[in-house]
């Protein structure tokens, strides 16, 4: 059984907003009937000032699409389209108090049905700009879409690659089988074939990215946590960046100690989270300079 | 819990009396079954014990035919595994599209490794079409595995027959008979079937103890290797406890056959016809006149399945379901998908699988709830309208992407 928040059963139970509204001037329908979803929102909106007075749906689908359906009519009602328009789903799901991985899905539903609802009221035609594909890592909730997309933008030819990219595999391993068939697929559309023991690509650089780039976001992270190394009498520098290695110097008070590795480690946390990628942080000895000299 | 419960395909609760025979083994009765004292020898007599109970419920000539093991995935792992390494030569696997994932997602990866997997389609009732299976079988075929009954719908398979046709071409022939093993008679001493499948949980033991029926004479290559357990077969320390569980439990089930066949299968045919009846738009899945005689698998059109298992646990009714949703996956069950149901009614099975245990009471009270749950969630669907379907429910409902 799905783990879902008691506000998600309780907007299933006693959905809010459910049934067709019959004055609706805004239409939209979403859904796929092939996976079990189906959402109609019906909009009723003020023309002179854009406020939507009534909204109401109706769902084909299970817990949570009824729930984020019920939802997504309470958090719009009473607000203008263009601030309606900035409900996300994530906003749904947290309105939910959140939705399991597999079921992000829903709330997503409920966004394209805002989206959908909103143009037919405007005269225009809404279309889907995105295209949602099978669950594939439960871990970090990345679809098969996303991990082919990713493969192919950056001709990547490992697990590993992918977990670099995407994060996809980088708990519990239990889709690697399903990232190396997503792999085998999209390698054979260049031509070559996927081989499980092939090392991963050399250069990490992410997607949209430059060099220059990452190294000044690099040291913009260094410099957020450099008050902090200050205070404790120790500094950081950056030495040199080598593909996903950075090489730092750590000084003073903090190289050495016993803090350093863990502090390395918070420092490695937040440098991954900025840049999305994975990325290892080494201590070297030597400063920037004789390391420029040298190499 | 004082719930309804109609989920005993899933698995089932342990007879008092099985957990009965089994506390002894947890606690005075704790020896080894190998080692060469008492402590052990009283165990392994009761391990010797079981084995007949389960020979006994499987009509097996010999009770060395019986092989313990943990779970009925494990079986039938170790059969096509041990069929396949058995007989090199041979490379082809022949199976069917609705088999559970215990068969299928291992013929997946044993198509990846190098073998040919042909996988038997059914019509819409969940039958096979026996002209195929004939085509099929050549010397090149290894292994033959074909379900007994359907978990989703209770489907029986003809595989006493589909035995013998493989036998002829010298096929090895496997069945899971995972449900159907304690619900319906067998008699396995009079047919070709060389491996048998079995799960304790199903039938009123404990989960995680399993059994492989083998044949007396099929070549055989065990899947775990190590000591001398189950004749080196399936080498581990036994489970003893479980596994002297699932000989009471069998012992039960033959006791239990003809109330099996005729008081279950008459509540699942009540409950079957009263839902029906209140339900308009709503039908079976799967062969109602040739099935298992505990399971009925209504599907409920125009709405999804876990709504309606949510809501009927709201009831206290417990029931699975066939939709994409309650998996987590984007595609409804394969077995309806197989079947050829459509969407709209694939994502609305509801399976009620009844028990020994499933009164009358409860099965009136079923009957009650589930019309008025249907009409609820038919109200919040895009695909119905009053007291019917949209005209032209997929014109009436049209998703800017499908
Ligand atoms: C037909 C069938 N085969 C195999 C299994 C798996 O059995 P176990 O859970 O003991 O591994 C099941 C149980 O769901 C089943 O219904
Ligand atoms: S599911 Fe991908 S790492 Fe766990």
């Amino acid at each position: 059984m799905w783990d879902y928040s008691d506000k998600v059963k309780d907007h299933f139970f006693q959905p809010r907003n459910a049934g067709v509204l019959a004055d609706a001037n805004g239409v939209g329908d979403v859904g796929s009937i092939s996976c079990g979803d189906a959402l109609r929102l019906m909009l009723k909106v003020e023309p002179e000032s854009d406020i939507i007075l009534d909204a109401q749906f109706q769902t084909f689908g299970c817990g949570s699409a009824i729930a984020s359906s019920s939802a997504l009519t309470e958090m719009i009602k009473g607000k203008t389209l263009e601030e309606a328009l900035k409900v996300s789903n994530q906003d749904i799901a947290d309105y939910l108090d959140g939705l399991p991985p597999e079921k992000m899905h829903c709330s997503v539903m409920g966004r394209e049905a805002l989206q959908a609802a909103v143009a037919n009221y405007r005269g225009e035609v809404w279309s889907d700009d995105h295209e949602e594909g099978a669950l594939v890592c439960k871990c970090f909730a990345i679809d098969a879409v996303l991990i082919e997309d990713t493969i192919r933008a950056n001709n990547l030819c490992s697990v590993q690659d992918v977990t670099n990219y995407t994060k996809a595999g980088g708990g519990c391993s239990s889709c690697h089988e399903g990232i190396e068939d997503i792999l085998a697929r999209v390698m054979v559309e260049r031509g070559e074939t996927y081989t499980p023991g092939s090392a991963p690509k050399q250069e990490v650089s992410p997607v949209g990215l430059t060099n220059l780039q990452r190294i000044r976001k690099i040291e913009a992270v260094l410099e957020s946590v450099r008050p902090q190394l200050k205070r404790d009498g120790g500094d950081i520098e950056l030495v040199d960046v080598d593909g996903k290695t950075i090489y730092v110097n750590m000084t003073g008070a903090c190289a050495g100690c016993q803090m350093e590795a863990l502090t390395l480690q918070g420092i490695q946390q937040k440098l991954m989270e900025e840049l999305k990628e994975f990325i290892k942080i080494v201590p070297t000895k030597v400063s920037s300079l004789t390391r420029a000299m040298k190499g | 819990m004082n719930g309804i419960y109609l989920d005993n395909n899933a698995t089932t609760r342990v007879d008092p009396a099985v957990v009965e025979a089994m506390l002894p083994y947890f606690t005075e009765q704790f020896g080894n079954p190998s080692s060469m004292h008492s402590f052990g020898n009283k165990v392994g007599l009761a391990i010797k014990k079981a084995r007949m109970q389960v020979q006994e419920l499987l009509g097996a000539e010999y009770d060395s035919e019986i092989i313990f093991t943990s779970c009925g995935t494990e079986s039938d792992s170790t059969a096509l595994l041990s069929a396949l390494k058995a007989q090199p030569e041979r490379r082809e696997i022949i199976t069917t599209t609705v088999e559970h994932p215990a068969i299928l997602t291992l013929c997946t990866y044993l198509e990846k490794e190098g073998y040919k997997v042909h996988l038997l389609q059914v019509d819409h009732k969940g039958r096979l079409d026996m002209a195929e299976y004939r085509q099929l079988l050549s010397d090149q075929v290894a292994v033959v595995s074909v379900m007994w009954a359907n978990n989703e719908t209770g489907t029986f398979f003809p595989v006493v027959e589909m035995a013998e046709l493989a036998n002829a071409v010298g096929a090895m022939f496997h069945t899971d008979a995972v449900q159907a093993v304690g619900k319906v008679p067998l008699n396995l001493k009079d047919t070709k079937i060389d491996m048998l499948s079995v799960s304790g949980h199903k039938l009123h033991a404990p989960k995680g103890i399993g059994v492989l029926y083998l044949k007396r004479g099929t070549r055989f290559r065990p899947m775990l290797r190590g000591g001398h357990q189950e004749r080196g077969r399936r080498a581990g320390t036994e489970n003893s406890t479980s596994i002297v569980g699932l000989g009471k439990a069998a012992e039960m089930a033959l006791e239990a056959m003809d109330y099996e066949n005729t008081e279950v299968a008459r509540l699942r045919d009540k409950l079957e016809a009263g839902i029906l009846a209140k339900v308009p738009r709503s039908f079976v899945t799967g062969d109602p006149d040739n099935r298992l005689p505990n399971t009925s698998n209504i599907a409920f059109e125009f709405i999804e399945g876990e709504a309606i298992l949510l809501l009927l646990n709201k009831f206290g009714i417990a029931a699975s379901s066939g939709s994409a949703c309650t998996s987590g996956s984007l595609e409804p069950s394969h077995v309806m998908r197989a079947m050829g149901i459509p969407y709209t009614a694939a994502h609305g099975t509801v399976r009620f699988s009844l028990s020994r245990y499933s009164t009358e009471a409860e099965v009136d009270r079923v009957i009650q709830v589930v019309p008025e749950i249907i009409a609820q969630l038919r109200k919040l669907s895009p695909y119905w309208d009053g007291d019917g379907p949209a005209a032209e429910p997929e014109k009436a409902f049209a998703p800017v992407y499908a």
